[in-house]
């Protein structure tokens, strides 16, 4: 028996947002009620008790958008690595990316995740399978079988499905199975080369750039292939104004439409673009507007997810030249604290922060999450307000690959709970960091 | 005397006393050019390497001769022939040049910001000798020198850039500089190549598609090479780029009459500029040749030969010595 001892419970799925606590029976939640007198003793010896007193108590974290790169990329992250990573962000659950090497295309290489991911993994690792066969385009990759084994979506991420035949094969096939595709929104054609966000940055650097209607194009594209077949669909990693008002316009025809915005989006612009690959992500970090608009989007609910993108890449690749650097950063553990400068500064109520990495994502998924008797015991404990400094060479990624190493948040994730078990403490971190502290000294 | 300069990586990154004082170190160096015997022992002992990650002759050859004459020695790295074609990144490239202990290094690259990413890693000076789209520092200098030169002055001048200016690195550098002394620009080019973004670069700056209007009035025309790889992005005909942009005799008459040409070359004849005016008494093609080495020669001497004594180096690699 754990029990989550005065903690402030945020769900928002029910809209509670009250102090109780939560006992947890195994690896699901046992009873959620009003706190006991302080400082009562545990009801049987083997209670254990995690005090959340000024802490939030919220559902577990999920992440609809990541690379743990392994198979195959095993220098830049492995399951085991990323998993911690995200747990040290506050996520419980993890949605892979399919762009390993080999390409997750069948249920063998989705059963071999998830068996790793039992084995060795923090957080939970929902796998994503890839639309076509290796993501190349083509033929239409075994997603049945890969359902059967556990793939909660499909996706050819790393690039888009290539073209609108195949896109709407893949959506009327994921309908009739009730899978959800999500597409990496670009037309490949209009962004040529480029290496960044088309603009006054671009220029003034010399570096090759894209204009947002690379995005936006794609996203037009597939919201009419989705209203098509009736197939649902989600875009990943939204990043410009006119690709938010297309989704915002065709939830309202009711087309069955979600997206997701990355900490890093939300928070940097093409202005904050540097000589340094650690700024190069594709979508590429979007114009001054476009930051804005996606700002409104996260308030006013069109978009339905947080996603970090972690993009791990060891070192060795992104220290090149920029335009000959891949694209990608690292993200699990600076999301919360970079949602909760949105908090801060009166952009995002709390309530709707914790929604965009909880409900929100669980929702697009054809998921719950919430605080309830019954529930897995998923939960993720975060302080609003104590100071800290992320820096990546104590990150538990394996990789580097952050634009935010050395930057100072406001609050972030203190405990994390999967199934029961805690995965992360921060205050058992800092008590380690401390002890290796005083020996060296 | 102004601030020390550590690198020279662009224009942009230079303060106006910076220039000037570059522009004025370089007089002495111009005059050298015409000595008989053209051989100084000022820099003995020292060493450039000169990093070229991209095919250059000119640059190369300038940056080389002017190292000579200061009596440098040099190492050479050449795209076609260095272990770059055998996979080697960057990194490792100039760190290998680095541990033969230059006094500074020497860049080209096709890669916008090679010469910012080297500058963060290494602690010897680097100077940008054409980066990519980005910059070319030298020959910006080189061609302020020169319209110093005929002008007596580069303050409040009309210069007309005309070309692919997107994919220039002398346009930028240009820009850059000549913008910090109250120049007026106008931009001509293919729609294409001459995006808006251009305008935030300079306080006075304007564009045009058409040659006619650009060249009224203008005391400066810097002719851009036709870069030919870059006509396949979308591909534009070459006959039609002769037909609306060439600098021409009759073109050029819309200018004033002492308006100066420039090319950084190299130069097409027949393509972006007609021959008889790149020939002709307005032209200033060959003395940018020569101002190029007295600008380098300038450089090389402020940056390795007046190093001051004690100068801070950040995490030395050298920590051994």
């Amino acid at each position: 028996m754990l029990r989550i001892r005065r903690g402030r419970v945020i769900d928002p799925a029910t809209g509670t947002d009250a102090e109780m606590d939560v006992w947890i029976d195994g690896d699901r939640i046992a009873r959620v009620g009003r706190p006991g007198p302080s400082g009562d003793a545990p009801k049987s010896p083997s209670e254990e008790i995690v005090d959340a007193a000024g802490l939030i108590v919220a559902p577990g974290f999920i992440d609809l958008h990541a690379h743990l790169r392994e198979p195959g990329g095993e220098s830049s992250e492995t399951i085991e690595s990323g998993t911690r990573a995200a747990a040290r962000g506050g996520f419980t659950a993890v949605c892979a990316m399919p762009n390993t090497r080999p390409v997750n295309d069948n249920a063998s290489v989705t059963r071999s995740i998830l068996e790793r991911a039992a084995a060795a993994g923090s957080t939970r690792v929902w796998p994503i399978g890839a639309a076509s066969l290796g993501s190349r385009g083509e033929g239409l990759a075994e997603i049945g079988a890969m359902q059967k084994a556990g793939i909660v979506a499909v996706s050819d991420d790393g690039r888009p499905i290539a073209t609108a035949k195949l896109l709407r094969q893949v959506m009327d096939y994921c309908r009739a199975l009730g899978l959800m595709v999500i597409d990496h929104c670009e037309d490949p054609s209009l962004f040529g080369g480029a290496v960044m966000r088309e603009g006054r940055r671009s220029v003034r650097l010399g570096l090759s750039g894209m204009p947002a209607a690379t995005e936006s194009i794609a996203v037009a594209r597939d919201l009419q292939i989705s209203e098509l077949t009736g197939c649902r669909f989600h875009v990943a990693h939204l990043s410009a104004r006119a690709s938010l008002e297309l989704v915002r316009a065709a939830k309202q025809r009711g087309i069955p439409a979600s997206c997701e915005v990355t900490p890093h989006h939300f928070t940097l612009s093409d202005e904050d673009v540097v000589y340094d690959a650690r700024f190069k992500m594709n979508p590429p970090l979007a114009s001054r507007e476009d930051r804005a608009a996606l700002l409104e989007g996260l308030a006013d609910g069109t978009v339905d997810a947080i996603a970090t993108d972690h993009a791990p890449h060891e070192a060795a690749m992104k220290e090149v030249e920029f335009d000959r650097a891949p694209f990608g950063v690292t993200g699990f553990e600076t999301a919360l604290g970079l949602a909760l400068e949105l908090v801060h500064a009166g952009r995002l109520s709390l309530m709707r922060m914790i929604e965009l990495f909880t409900s929100g994502p669980a929702r697009v998924l054809g998921k719950t999450r919430s605080i309830a008797a019954g529930e897995p015991a998923d939960l993720t404990l975060l302080s609003t307000d104590h100071a800290w400094t992320f820096l990546a060479n104590e990150s538990a990624s394996k990789s580097r690959n952050t634009p935010f190493d050395g930057r100072q948040f406001r609050g972030g994730p203190m405990v994390t709970i999967v199934g029961g078990r805690i995965v992360y403490r921060r205050d058992a971190e800092m008590t380690r960091a401390g002890k290796q502290i005083a020996r060296t000294t | 005397m102004p601030e020390y300069l550590r690198n020279l990586l662009s224009i942009e990154q230079l303060t106006t006393e910076q220039i000037t004082f570059l522009l004025d170190e370089s007089k002495p160096f111009q005059e050298f050019q015409r000595h008989p015997l053209k051989k100084l022992a000022t820099l003995r002992g020292k060493t450039v390497a000169l990093a070229f990650f991209e095919p250059s002759t000119r640059t190369r050859i300038s940056f080389a001769t002017a190292a000579s004459r200061l009596g440098a020695d040099t190492m050479n790295l050449q795209a076609e022939s260095s272990s770059l074609k055998k996979g080697e990144s960057l990194l490792d490239t100039v760190r290998t040049l680095d541990a033969m202990r230059p006094d500074c290094i020497v860049i080209r690259h096709s890669s916008s910001g090679a010469p910012d990413f080297v500058a963060g890693k290494l602690d010897i000076p680097v100077i940008n000798a054409g980066d990519g789209t980005h910059e070319h520092p030298t020959q910006a200098l080189l061609d302020a020198l020169t319209i110093r030169d005929r002008r007596g002055t580069i303050e409040n001048l009309n210069v007309t850039i005309i070309g692919d200016i997107l994919h220039s690195r002398v346009a930028r550098s240009d820009l850059h500089l000549l913008a910090r002394f109250g120049c007026r620009f106008t931009l001509c080019g293919p729609a294409m190549w001459l995006p808006g973004e251009f305008e935030c670069l300079g306080a006075q700056v304007r564009r045009t598609t058409r040659i006619e209007e650009a060249l009224e009035g203008a005391d400066a025309i810097i002719v851009l090479r036709v870069q030919q790889e870059r006509l396949h992005e979308p591909s534009l005909p070459l006959d039609e780029y002769v037909l609306l942009y060439q600098l021409n005799p009759q073109r050029l008459r819309r200018a004033r009459p002492d308006a100066l040409v420039l090319h950084p070359g190299p130069m097409i004849r027949g393509l972006e500029i007609d021959p008889t005016v790149a020939d002709g008494p307005q032209s200033c093609v060959l003395e940018q040749v020569t101002n190029g080495l007295a600008v380098r020669m300038a450089l090389l001497f402020l940056m390795i030969g007046a190093r001051p004594e004690g100068e801070p180096t950040k995490g030395s690699t050298h920590a051994a010595d």
